[in-house]
This record gives C-alpha cells, structure tokens and sequence, in this order.
C-alpha cells in the first residue's frame, strides 16, 4: 500500500514574537517583494498553500499600540489578489473575519480570488465578537460572544449558498442569438436567517473551484464542531506528537457525529523548524533564536500579559515577581488571544520551575513561550513529519518560519527533497490542479 | 510633470456598450482571467495611458422591463479592486483605480485595501469612490433597506447616502494619515519595532460611522491615493469637492457643457478658500474607427445589436462618440480650451477601442502637443502623474528649525 502523502502550507511571518524582526536578513512586512519572495519560494518547495493572518487593529498593552513586535501588516485579500499574478499552482489562502465582513462582499472577493488565482483560493474562517475589533468597524462589538459561531456557521451557509448559484454552464454566449446566459442556470438566492437576509443574484459566475476551500482555525469546543461541519482544512494548535493524535482522534469523532468522512478535512498543526547540520547546531541555533524572540521587554511585556498588571520595575535577569498576578480587572492586553484557563495555576507551576532550574524572568519566559516546532537537521525533521503523516496524527503542517522574508527557504532547499526520497511529498504540481485538487479534496 | 492633458481609460466588462460582447474579438469568454485583464491593461501601462478605472458592482448586472437579470449583455463581474491587485505586479507606471463603494463596504477594509493595492503598485493607487444608491444591491446585504418602491431611494435617503459618503472619506483618509513616515524604527536597543508616538488613532464618531484605532497598514508610498468622484449630479459635485482629488463630469449630461461644469466645480471649490483647484475630468465613452463613416456603421450596427441605441441619456450618462482619433483629439483639444484637465475614455469595445487609445490615440496626442512621447515619462506616484500636490499628512511635525 503506497504511503500517506504530506501536505505542506506556509505561514508568512506573523505580528507576534515569533517572527524575529531584528534579524539581519529581516525585511519589510509590508513591501510586496516580501510577500512575492515568500509565495514564489513556496512554490518552488511545493507546498499546497501560503497562509496569511489578517489584522483588524493593531494589538495594545496598557492602553498603547504594543511595539515590541512586528507591528502593522496589508489588507488580507489584496495581497493574495497580487500574489495570484506572480504565481501559478500554489494555493492562496487568507484569514477572513466573519463578524465584521458580510456575507456577499466576501463571498464576491473570494470568487473573484478563485477565478484571478485559476482556482486556488481559500479562506480560514475566523470570529470574533469583541468590542476591541468593533471599535474600528460600522456596528461595533455588536455581537454576543455566545453568538460568534452562529454568525460564522450562517455566514458559511450563505456564503456556499451563493457561491452555488450559478451552475457551471449559466454562461452560453451565444453571440448569433444575442443571449449571454441562460437565466434559468442563475439561481436567486434568497437567505433569511438569526444573522443574515441575503436576496438577489450573486455577482459573480461560478469560479473555477465551485466553491473556495475552507479552513478553520479556532481551538473551542464550537471552534471543533464548525471545523467538523464545514472546514476542509483545519489549522490546528496542536504541534507536540500526543497532543497532535488527540487532536486528531476529537475531530474525526466530531466529523463521524456530523455525518462526514475523515478524509473529507486535511488536519495541519503549525509548526516551527530549527534547521542544523548536527543536533547540537540545530539545538544552539534555537536556543540562539530563542533569546532573539524574548529580548529583554518582550519578557516583561509576556508576563504583563498573563500577571495582568505593571512589572516594568522587575529586572529580567532576575527571579520572578514575587506579587500576584491580577485577575479581577479587565485584561490590559487587548487585541490577541491568550490560551490560558486558570492563570494562578500557570503561575504557581512557573515559580516552581524557576525555582528548581534556577531561571531568570527572560529564562522562564523563553522556555514558557517557546512554541511546538521541530529542532534537528533536516533528515530527522524529515522523518518527524514523515511519522506523524503516516501515524495519523496529522496531515501534514503549516510551516511558520522565525524571518521574512527568507526563512522558509532552507526548509525548502534541504527538507522538501529529503520528504521527497521518502516517497512521501510531490515531485511536481499537476499543472491544471486547483487548491481542491492539490489538497487531494472532492469538488465542491 | 503631469501631460497638458490626462489620459484615463474607464474598464468595464466586454466594453460599454451593452452588444459590445457579440463581436468576434471580444475576447468575452475570457473576461473572468487574470490573462485578459492583464492583456488590457498592460497594453494601457506600456503605452502611456496615466490610469484605468476599473468598474465595480455588487449586482450581477442590470434587469430588463420584467425584473429579470437582462442576459442580452455581459452579466456577472469581478471585485475591480483584486483585479487591479492582481494586475499590479505585471505593471509599471499606470495607475490603478478600482470602484469600491462607501455604502456597503466597511470604511475600514476600504482604507487598508487601497493602502495595500497602493503599496503592491509602488505609488499608483487610486480609489474611484462610489455611492451606492441602488436598492438590489442593498436587498444583498440586508443591512439596510430603503424607504422606496422603485428601483431608486427617495431624496431624503439619497440624502442620507451623500452625507454617509463624506463621513466613510474623512475616516478612510485619517486612516490612511494615521501612521507617520517614519513609525517603523526597528531599534534592537529598545526591543522597539514601532515609534507609537507615531501612530494615531482615527477616533472618528459620526452619525453614520465609528472608527476608533489606526489603520492596520504602515503609511503608503502615496500617503493618501488620489480619490476620484464621478460628479455627474450636483449632489455629486458637492461631494466631490468636499473629498475628491479628482473630479470627474459628464458633458452633454443634462444639458450641461464643459465650461459650465468646470465653473461649477470652481465655484464650489471657492466656499472653502482651504481648497486647491483640483483636475476636472470628462468622461467621454468612444467608439474609434478610421473613419466617421465606418465609425458611425459600426456603432450603428451594435445598436442594432442591442435592440436598442446607446447614447447619452439612453442608457449612457456620458456622450458617446463614433468617432476617428483626428477628430477626438479636436474634441479633447477643445474640452482643453474648455478648462478640463483631462479625459477618461469609456471603451464601448474592449479590447477593440481601449487599443485604439492606447496604439493610435495617445500618438497622435504627442504629435499635437498635448501629451509628452511614453520614452521621456520618468517613474512617478499617480499624484505626481495627475498633477496633484504630494499628501501632507495632518499629522505631519513642522520640519525642526536648525539655528
């Protein structure tokens, strides 16, 4: 039986301190020769798709733009739409709010995406429902937070609504007869629900996908189940090995409970890679880049952030603050999501791991914060990803490379060929595939 | 420098005229690629064409006598503002102005896609600003519905849409001033990516709209693309003086000439001694044969096409002229003398006509004086190339006094 493939996506360097702004090859997030070096560099490793976040406000921390971090990044589906001129197989997919976009306008851009790109488009459904966000758009925080996934699942339901209206073959062009389409190929799509009241023709003909690919990302208990109903691919947080195959065991019981097959969605932690020609290269590399993540402010900006209150007074090489952490105010960070359930526990744990390795603030905080990802020369990353593939703990990964523009690169000059020795990764594109089609998908 | 006169092509569809798809060339099977966009305007780009407008609408196309979607002519489009994103990386010096409208569309994604179609193109974004009055559009997103039993709202929701319009440009154009040049320090002393004394809120509350943050998009190369209004109303002619860099008017148009459009707008411009005079644009839709008589057969003949003429009122809220380029150079000498600053033409065949501008037409502009020859065009932003003063931030610090 020939073995499971690997599905590969890449994540363009994000606003958080992950991506090493400080590095000497760093350069600009904003300028489109980034953006187009990224896409075109993942495309020559093959990868199914580039992923890029979307930012509706720029992140604050005690009541100011938080500058630590790459701070500011383009419109979402603008870039993707330059980014479809300057590439040919590579799927483009983009984060895309459903609390503050509507229905048509994003079902009409993401269509427009899909016929630019030739059929690779898709779209990471996320929600939010903060007044933080809504301050910046028409309505404000208008929507309840038990409703997010309401809102999301309607605005799915009629976004593919639309996007089902026109058949195939609405467009005849008969140029003789003078009859551009056949009107009865072109639905009226009338939606009346909780969230939304849709009624009229979509703008746009059927694209080439039918419907662009979905991909969700949100980690809650609602996050899995509208995973299960309606995504094709998940972005999951799930990196570590065990983690990853639990991960993977909840949704495929949620896709049996929604009536869907396992192979109806790609499941694809991200994940980070340290790059070495030894395991102690790889190791001292990352321990390198590691202290690059957490410079001295970020480390107290991170615990700020789960202490919720002023320790700009600590010394980062020093031990941790011996006050407690605030948990009654409102959050002073605003603009970002924290996983963290029971932050008194989190706290105690941190103090006793401080105290036992004898660790600094910045110590702890480079250790606390490191996230899930792969340290080792190419050839055990290579069997890594090769045994979660083949284990069913995942499908594969995004990749979130530390540096913009180039970071991915030396994944793809010295991972990619030894996935594809393993028999595991493409030798080439199937030159007509759409993003459906590479992601091994049904049709829409 | 800006040319004496500005050259700007209005995309739309298989062209503007509704039969304009039933030729054989009209390449309408591939209207939906990036391939035949690209093909079109980079055609325009290379030679010498200032901008193209591209047309945008979030209907499937217009409806016959019965409601129905009329298929007799080209239904169904793209987003303008990805095609121009999309086209960007394949051009180089025209500028791009898609149609985005401030009735639907969040003043928000307004602002940073433009910023961000502005930073793709190096400095040639424009934004063709749109009101969107029509009551389909509005039963598609179900946000809103107008007081109204036709297909048009009454005056007093008209009204509503002008003034909403002023408040969606004041904020898209604090968002676009609300990072300063030089925000972004990346000083690896401080750990700081980010001047924040350098970025500003937009803290913009109005009647219609409320946007609290800063733009998401670092300052663009442009600072504030050039903003074009469509003024063929005088609704629309005040609310293009109040947020326009660029006025576009429709001679012919309910009686109305060149020269007294262009009064109007100077007139406007002088209640507010703050306002520079800003370029006034004609639209003129065209049909370019080699001669009057071939021209004339031509239109004739899609007319027939249509079931129906396509003329100024009918169907066209520009004049339209089967014409040869001699003539039309005449004629844009003439709106010159007329005090316009330029014309955008409306291709009624694409890519029939738009080539003809851009192979024939813009020659014969050098020849007469009236353009500068594409080889002696260095690089420019589309402000420069429109002859639009350089974006001064309202933010912007008085330059430090050195004793």
């Amino acid at each position: 039986m020939s073995k499971r493939q690997v599905h590969l996506a890449a994540h363009f360097p994000g606003v958080n301190n992950t991506t090493v702004w400080s590095d000497d090859r760093a350069e600009s997030q904003i300028a489109f020769s980034s953006f187009e070096h990224f896409a075109r560099n993942a495309e020559r490793g093959l990868f199914d798709f580039v992923f890029l976040a979307e930012g509706l406000r720029l992140r604050e921390q005690k009541g100011r733009v938080h500058d630590l971090d790459v701070v500011g990044r383009p419109n979402t589906l603008t870039i993707l739409a330059a980014l479809a001129g300057v590439t040919d197989h590579i799927g483009l997919v983009g984060t895309l709010q459903t609390t503050f976009n509507e229905p048509l306008e994003l079902a009409k851009q993401l269509a427009t995406l899909d016929h630019l790109s030739g059929g690779r488009a898709g779209w990471n459904i996320v929600t939010s429902s903060d007044a933080f966000h809504g301050a910046n758009f028409r309505r404000g925080g208008f929507l309840e937070h038990a409703d997010r996934y309401t809102r999301a699942a309607e605005f799915v339901d009629t976004a593919r609504d639309l996007w089902d209206s026109w058949q195939d073959d609405a467009l005849v062009v008969d140029r003789a007869v003078g009859r551009y389409a056949d009107r009865s190929r072109i639905r009226t799509v009338d939606h009346h629900g909780p969230q939304f009241d849709v009624t009229g023709t979509f703008p746009v003909p059927r694209s080439p996908q039918g419907r662009p690919v979905v991909v969700q990302a949100g980690d809650s208990d609602e996050g899995r189940d509208l995973a299960a109903t309606r995504a094709e691919v998940v972005f999951s947080l799930h990196t570590e090995f065990e983690d990853a195959r639990r991960f993977s065991e909840d949704l495929r019981d949620r896709l049996q409970r929604a009536g869907r097959s396992q192979d109806d969605v790609l499941i694809l932690p991200g994940a980070t890679f340290v790059l070495g020609d030894s395991t102690a290269e790889a190791e001292e590399r990352g321990r390198a880049i590691r202290r690059a993540q957490v410079s001295p402010a970020t480390a107290i900006a991170f615990l700020e952030q789960v202490w919720n209150r002023d320790l700009s007074a600590y010394d980062v090489d020093g031990p941790l603050p011996g006050v407690d952490p605030d948990v009654s105010s409102e959050s002073i960070t605003r603009g970002r999501v924290r996983h963290v359930r029971d932050v008194e526990a989190l706290v105690r744990g941190w103090r006793e791991r401080a105290e036992a390795e004898h660790l600094s603030i910045r110590d702890l905080v480079i250790e606390a914060s490191t996230r899930g990802g792969f340290v080792g020369t190419p050839e055990h990353i290579a069997a890594e990803i090769d045994r979660y593939v083949q284990t069913r703990a995942t499908d594969g990964f995004v990749v979130v490379p530390h540096t913009n523009p180039y970071g991915l690169d030396e994944f793809v000059d010295r991972v990619v060929p030894l996935l594809q020795e393993r028999g595991v990764y493409r030798e080439a594109y199937d030159p007509d595939a759409t993003l459906r089609q590479t992601l091994g998908l049904d049709s829409a | 420098m800006p040319d004496r006169v500005a050259l700007v092509t209005a995309l739309q569809g298989a062209g503007w005229h509704p039969a304009a798809w039933r030729a054989p060339d009209s390449g309408v099977e591939r209207l939906r690629s990036l391939r035949h966009w690209r093909d079109v305007i980079v055609e325009q780009d290379r030679l010498g064409i200032d901008a193209v407008t591209v047309e945008d609408s979030f209907t499937a196309g217009p409806i016959d006598d019965d409601g129905a979607l009329d298929v007799t002519t080209v239904v169904g489009g793209l987003d303008a503002l990805l095609v121009t994103a999309a086209v960007a990386p394949a051009t180089r010096q025209i500028g791009l102005v898609p149609t985005v409208s401030v009735t639907h569309t969040e003043p928000f994604h307004v602002a940073t896609s433009v910023q961000t179609l502005d930073h793709v193109s190096s400095g040639r974004a424009g934004w063709r600003l749109q009101v969107s009055p029509s009551v389909r559009e509005a039963a598609l997103f179900g946000r809103r519905t107008f007081p109204t039993s036709t297909s048009v709202p009454d005056a007093a929701t008209t009204a509503a849409l002008f003034a909403e319009a002023r408040e969606v440009a004041e904020v898209v154009s604090r968002l676009w001033d609300s990072w300063d040049d030089d925000a972004i320090i990346r000083d690896v002393s401080t750990g700081r990516f980010i001047d924040r004394d350098r970025i500003h809120n937009a803290d913009f509350r109005g009647d219609f709209v409320s946007v609290h943050g800063a733009s998401i998009v670092p300052r663009s190369p442009q600072g504030r693309p050039p903003v074009f209004v469509l003024a063929h109303r005088a609704d629309a002619a005040a609310l293009a003086v109040d947020v326009a860099d660029v006025v576009l008017v429709t001679p012919g148009f309910d009686g109305r000439e060149a020269r007294a459009l262009v009064s109007e707008i100077r007139h406007l411009e002088q209640a507010d001694p703050s306002r520079a005079s800003r370029p006034v644009v004609a639209d003129l839709a065209v049909l370019l044969e080699s001669s009057s008589a071939a021209a004339e057969d031509e239109l004739a003949a899609l007319d027939a096409a249509a079931g129906r003429p396509y003329a100024l009122g009918s169907g066209s809220d520009a004049q339209v002229l089967a014409t040869t380029v001699p003539e039309l150079v005449e004629r844009i000498g003439s709106l010159r003398d007329d005090g316009i600053a330029g014309v955008r033409l409306r291709p009624l065949r694409t890519p029939r006509d738009s080539t003809a501008i851009a192979r024939r037409l813009v020659p014969a502009l050098v020849t007469a004086g009236l353009r500068a020859d594409v080889s002696s065009r260095p690089l420019a932003d589309l402000r420069t190339r429109l002859g639009i003063a350089p974006a001064v931030s309202r933010y912007a610090r008085p330059p430090e006094v050195h004793a």
